[in-house]
């Protein structure tokens, strides 16, 4: 029974150096989700600081009314069909990078979800902290960057980093668009091979691994977060 | 009366249909000391709040130092700086350190010196007994030494005029005591002072006018001997009587 599952090892991944479809596949996917993770955390931002603005001085109407309609739009329809809306009919007539274009919708699609976890940390701190501030003669800009950001920031990096950690996973529906990311890297090798089995196995544990390394680490650093605040 | 440092006139509030103050005109001179009593929902942290316009008035005007800050084009933040706030949560910041949070606003805002904020805020900790805290964060300190702290964190800005929003209402019973000293003390030092409060005993010794709001209405005030001692208006006996 070894000697049966270390032939279809051999096949698998040895033969034709086919091991490189994962590792090269993973490669594409740790690039993809971390500028789409950097993408969505800029957009994230600015979309979270925007309607906060709003909401609190009355400014920036029409950049709000798109920041909610960017929102609407995108939590409200699946991130497949967003990328595959991207590469097809975004980019119908121009050729462009599979992984850029992955990049663009993931960082799109992060976004949205980023800017809701930035407004709830913002929300999640009592409106004294702002009150304060303001009684005390900070303009609305000035008590968001010296009292309340810090103090949201801290309170969402746990989430934002479970983001992450879902985005990661999420980029493997990119292989919809032959993007050959760590998923359509076990899917090529499965092809040539004709066992479905130990490539996408294979592809499982890797995810599961990497996802339970970060996992682990999110909650050291939230165990030093708590640890460090007040 | 002293020259006028604060002039409300007919002062509306409204919350949606719920109306929250009702014509409210008063006067406040420099160096006043006035304790603002009633019951609870009857609209005292309201009209605190308006002051600074932390609430946004409904109507009428306000003036302090003869500058109408209800006009939209006073610049509002400008004359929060002379006007400190002292709330019943304390409202500290927990990200800084006691000293952090009292010279960050007179760096940012008035363009102090390090060392001159620092100077300054050691000089207010040593009055109010925390010089030794200053490393410390907030969340180290008692509710008494934070709210001590909050106060020093207003009176570093040097304001005109302080206000309180009940800010012994959320202390246990033995740390009322602290924090009243150092209120009585900064009215010694004739800081203008505009103190919502159930406190009664305090009101009755510091104060120098007692002012009572009830159902958004001043209804009555008067020095605290003859506020306490005679109260003419039906409310205020009912209200006294159950308070005293």
């Amino acid at each position: 029974m070894f000697q049966e599952f270390w032939q279809k090892f051999e096949l698998n991944f040895i033969a034709d150096n086919r091991w490189q479809y994962l590792t090269n596949g993973l490669a594409v996917t740790l690039r993809v989700t971390f500028f789409a993770v950097l993408m969505g955390l800029f957009l994230g931002f600015a979309v979270a600081m925007i309607r906060n603005a709003h909401e609190h001085t009355g400014r920036f109407k029409i950049l709000n009314a798109l920041c909610s309609l960017y929102l609407t739009v995108i939590r409200g329809t699946p991130v497949l069909v967003q990328l595959l809306l991207i590469y097809f009919a975004v980019f119908a007539s121009v050729r462009v990078d599979k992984a850029f274009t992955a990049i663009l919708a993931f960082g799109i699609n992060s976004g949205a979800y980023q800017a809701e976890i930035f407004r709830s940390g913002i929300q999640s701190l009592p409106k004294g902290q702002f009150e304060a501030g303001r009684s005390l003669g900070f303009t609305y800009f000035q008590t968001m960057t010296t009292i309340i950001m810090p103090q949201a920031i801290r309170n969402v990096i746990p989430t934002l980093c479970n983001e992450f950690i879902v985005l990661l996973k999420e980029t493997s529906v990119a292989s919809y668009i032959a993007l050959e990311d760590l998923t359509k890297g076990g899917d090529i090798i499965r092809s040539r091979t004709f066992d479905p089995f130990m490539p996408l196995m294979a592809v499982a544990l890797i995810y599961l691994a990497i996802v339970m390394v970060l996992t682990y680490g999110v909650k050291k650093l939230e165990q030093r977060l708590a640890k460090a605040s007040h | 009366m002293a020259e006028t440092l604060i002039r409300v006139e007919h002062l509306h509030k409204r919350f949606g249909d719920n109306v929250v103050l009702k014509d409210i005109s008063v006067e406040i001179g420099k160096g006043d000391v006035v304790c603002v009593v009633g019951p609870s929902g009857g609209g005292k942290s309201t009209f605190l709040r308006c002051l600074n316009r932390l609430e946004e008035p409904s109507g009428g005007h306000i003036y302090f130092d003869g500058v109408d800050i209800c006009d939209k084009k006073t610049n509002i933040d400008l004359h929060r700086q002379h006007m400190g706030m002292v709330f019943q949560q304390f409202n500290l910041f927990p990200h800084m350190t006691v000293m952090k949070n009292l010279t960050t606003a007179p760096m940012k805002l008035q363009k102090k010196s390090q060392e001159e904020a620092e100077r300054y805020a050691y000089e207010l900790l040593e009055k109010v007994g925390l010089r030794d805290r200053a490393s410390d964060y907030p969340s180290a300190l008692s509710g008494g030494q934070q709210q001590r702290i909050a106060i020093v964190r207003a009176l570093c800005m040097q304001p005109e005029v302080m206000l309180f929003d009940e800010p012994t209402s959320a202390l246990d019973p033995e740390m009322v005591g602290e924090v009243l000293n150092v209120m009585r003390d900064l009215a010694r030092d004739k800081m203008t002072m505009i103190v919502v409060t159930h406190e009664m005993g305090f009101a009755r010794e510091v104060a120098n006018r007692v002012m009572f709001l009830d159902d958004g209405e001043f209804v009555e005030e008067g020095p605290p001997d003859v506020f306490f001692a005679q109260p003419k208006s039906e409310r205020l006996k009912s209200f006294l009587g159950k308070v005293l």
